[in-house]
């Protein structure tokens, strides 16, 4: 539905290639883009209104980098900026010396507090801590059953009380912990409204009776402009300390975290994604920065790919494919490469798009492990050249993988495969090295295949295609 | 007391800060200058309209409010009102209006469809149809015994299976169960899921495939959508659509500041009428729904010259 921003931007800019400085006409147009597509992103309005203010402000005054183009320049003044308004906190939880220590959430209904507590309590339980769940949800029918069994499954207990007051079960759950040994209580409590006057009072009563180390809000990431009524509401009647992101496993982009902060002031320490308990995750401004303009996750997997750069090796491989004279190690090699990058899933779902592509089930993660398993039978030779490769030398490799000749012939015939692709890449690879030969100029900087460096000049696309390859 | 009445009482809150917005506004009198309409805009844009189409609609609405000479703001809202109105898909009176039907209830996590269930059920009983329910949100852990509760107060029979069985078998039974007992009103509640998750919406398809087959009763599949939804919850409806072929909305949460723009939205784009709206926690608040009223709560511009 949407094109992301620097694209957007592009089309804007596309004028103004080499004319090095930014007009203020050209950055009004480029703020009326922002401004859009940050209200696109649930931003609030006013937010949005003082943001843009800003930026252009400091659009006027900044330094234009020559190295990058207009687009890029105007990019990375935004993105700075929202980065740093998102706050750079580090989200670890910090527990305080007071035993047992107490961690309230509140939110709307339906926000996912319930789920956000399972998960919290797994978080502390791998960290060593024995955490208690409270179940403070008196009203929705069955609520505190739903606590019971996400505790059951990770394994933390929970105290439901009795009786139908809150502020009781929470005090109760309290010296349960004390008598249980427990070093941390988590209070999960009744979702309401923020203009529902009770249900605040009593949200507030709770937190007088246990007097929590923190209260954690918790935020549906695709709220939409009434985030800022609620969050203002919440922070003025029982004055939360941080909040969590929830239902960021979906598409939306969650421009509630900016107006939250910015509203409130208060960091966002965690972001959830997904029914799964240990998909509770740090949060990371720069990356939300970058999910709000719908500019995907690509930063990070840059970042992961640089991290398992290996120079020497990477240039020797990449002269290899060049020649598309790979061989089942370099197939090993990329395996190994896109492991440490944190598997393929990963890889893909940091793509924009790519999430979607997980999600419908196309990504096999084990398909790179059996593929290993089998390159590990053959021997040096057959590696480097699997053209010698017969069928009484594939049914030795067979019985030395534990595996079936089908299986091995199907590795053999994506190894083919993949080797034609490298043919078909060639061209696009020598202009990206070459630098100046190609199609120059038409398509923009922006466009430029984007190399992952140790993966000898392959493109992202490629190693999608190579991704779809694998799961046949 | 018309059911404008009603339905204002859920909006109240939101009327009156949106009142204090509109009389800045309309305190300049009827002479409408650049202010009105970047107010105007503003206004849409945090009722969760969206930005281009409020920019659309205050665009359209100053191209004419300049041809039909319209004398002050208020005129202009008028317009806007019967706009705005217009937009909404009409229809879906059938769903829930004494005819015999079966109704699939579907939507991403946490917006309100086992309660939006219950509370139908115990409406309809009270009307004195005869109900039962389905729960076939197998997945979320005690979605099941929820619905039970509402099953009991409603005082009606509610099929189910064990946690982790499967969603298809028990809309299966519930339908065998229905005509068993000659039930004319059959609400199934089915497992949140977000949009973005294939396997599950892949699951969601086969469910209401095997209703629609196996079903003698009319199947509907109503969206629930939360009011507070912003701009992704276009993206929430079309996924759905695509996956299950909607027939209807339902937009539960009212009650607070949230506006619920999303739903116009959605329901002009994919062309779904909205058969009920939620205002309230109580039993008795799930009430029908208005084009007119709701583009009134949405822009609440008759209070400004009510109150």
């Amino acid at each position: 539905m949407l094109e992301n921003l620097s694209e957007r931007l592009q089309g804007i800019f596309s004028g103004l290639r080499g004319k090095g400085r930014l007009t203020e006409d050209d950055i009004n147009a480029a703020m009326r883009e922002i401004r859009m597509a940050l209200l696109e992103a649930d931003v609030n309005f006013k937010v949005v209104k003082n943001f843009v203010a800003r930026t252009k402000e400091r659009c006027l005054t900044a330094e234009v980098l020559e190295s990058l183009t207009p687009t890029q320049n105007v990019v990375k003044i935004v993105l700075d900026e929202l980065t740093e308004l998102l706050g750079r906190t580090d989200s670890r939880l910090v527990l305080s010396s007071r035993i047992p220590n107490v961690i309230m959430l509140v939110g709307l209904q339906g926000s996912g507090k319930t789920t956000a507590a399972a998960k919290l309590a797994y978080l502390l339980k791998q960290q060593n801590h024995s955490p208690l769940l409270v179940a403070c949800d008196v009203y929705r029918p069955a609520a505190a059953d739903q606590l019971q069994t996400l505790g059951q499954e990770i394994g933390v207990r929970v105290y439901r009380g009795d009786g139908a007051d809150p502020v009781r079960i929470a005090q109760e759950g309290v010296r349960d912990a004390i008598d249980s040994l427990r070093d941390v209580v988590i209070v999960d409590t009744a979702g309401r409204l923020h203009v529902d006057e009770q249900m605040m009072e009593e949200a507030q009563a709770i937190k007088h009776a246990v007097k929590p180390d923190q209260v954690l809000m918790v935020v549906d990431a695709m709220t939409g402009q009434d985030v800022v009524n609620v969050a203002a509401a919440f922070a003025e009647r029982v004055d939360f300390d941080g909040v969590i992101m929830s239902k960021m496993d979906g598409d939306a982009r969650g421009g509630g975290a900016l107006s939250v902060r910015q509203v409130t002031g208060k960091p966002i320490k965690f972001i959830s994604s997904g029914e799964k308990p240990d998909s509770l995750e740090e949060f990371h401004p720069d990356r939300m920065a970058k999910r709000i303009l719908g500019m995907g996750d690509m930063i990070s997997l840059i970042e992961s790919a640089v991290k398992v750069q290996q120079d020497q090796e990477e240039l020797e491989v990449a002269e290899r494919l060049a020649k598309s004279q790979i061989t089942l190690n370099d197939f090993i090699d990329m395996n190994r490469q896109i492991r440490k990058m944190g598997g393929i899933s990963k890889l893909i779902s940091a793509l924009p798009g790519g999430d979607k592509a997980y999600a419908s089930g196309q990504v096999d993660e084990g398909a790179l492990d059996r593929m290993e398993v089998i390159i590990n039978s053959m021997t040096k030779e057959e590696r480097t050249r699997p053209e010698v490769l017969n069928g009484s030398r594939r049914a030795r490799i067979a019985a030395g993988a534990g595996v079936t000749v089908t299986d091995v012939n199907q590795v053999i015939k994506k190894f083919n495969e993949t080797k034609k692709m490298m043919k078909k890449m060639m061209p696009a690879m020598e202009d990206y090295q070459g630098g100046k030969k190609g199609k120059k100029g038409k398509r923009g900087r922006g466009h430029r295949r984007m190399g992952i460096p140790g993966m000898g000049g392959m493109s992202m696309s490629d190693l999608r295609k190579l991704q779809d390859m694998m799961s046949e | 007391m018309g059911f404008f009445d009603r339905i204002s009482e859920g909006l109240a809150r939101s009327r009156e800060r949106f009142t204090e917005q509109m009389n800045v506004l309309l305190d300049r009198g009827p002479n409408v200058d650049d202010e009105f309409w970047d107010g105007l805009e503003e206004t849409l844009i945090l009722a969760d309209i969206g930005c281009a189409a409020a920019s659309e609609a205050v665009e359209n609405l100053r191209d004419q409010a300049t041809r039909k000479a319209l004398p002050d703001a208020y005129a202009v809202l008028d317009l806007l009102n019967d706009q705005i109105a217009s937009r909404f898909c009409e229809g879906g009176e059938q769903i829930f209006g004494g005819e015999p039907a079966l109704v699939l209830f579907v939507g991403i996590n946490g917006t309100g469809k086992t309660t939006t269930v219950g509370k139908l059920a115990k409406e309809a009983t009270d009307a004195g149809r005869n109900v039962i329910l389905g729960s076939a949100d197998t997945f979320r852990a005690a979605a099941i015994e929820q619905l039970e509760v509402w099953a009991r107060r409603a005082q009606v029979e509610m099929v189910t299976r064990e946690r982790g069985s499967d969603p298809a078998s028990v809309c299966y039974a519930t339908i065998e169960r229905a005509e068993e007992t000659g039930a004319d009103l059959v609400l199934i509640d089915t497992a949140g899921r977000l949009h973005t998750s294939a396997d599950l919406m892949r699951e969601l398809g086969k469910v209401v495939n095997v209703v629609r087959k196996r079903s003698k009763l009319p199947v509907y599949t109503v969206l629930v959508i939360d009011a507070t939804t912003g701009q992704n919850g276009l993206a929430q409806a079309r996924e759905f659509n695509r996956e299950l072929d909607l027939d209807a909305l339902i937009v539960t949460k009212l009650d607070g500041t949230a506006k619920g723009g999303i739903a116009l939205a959605i329901s002009h784009e994919l062309q779904l009428p909205i058969v009920k709206i939620g205002v309230g926690e109580g039993l008795s608040d799930l009430r029908d729904f208005d084009a007119h009223d709701f583009a009134r709560a949405l822009i609440g511009n008759f209070d400004a010259r009510q109150n």
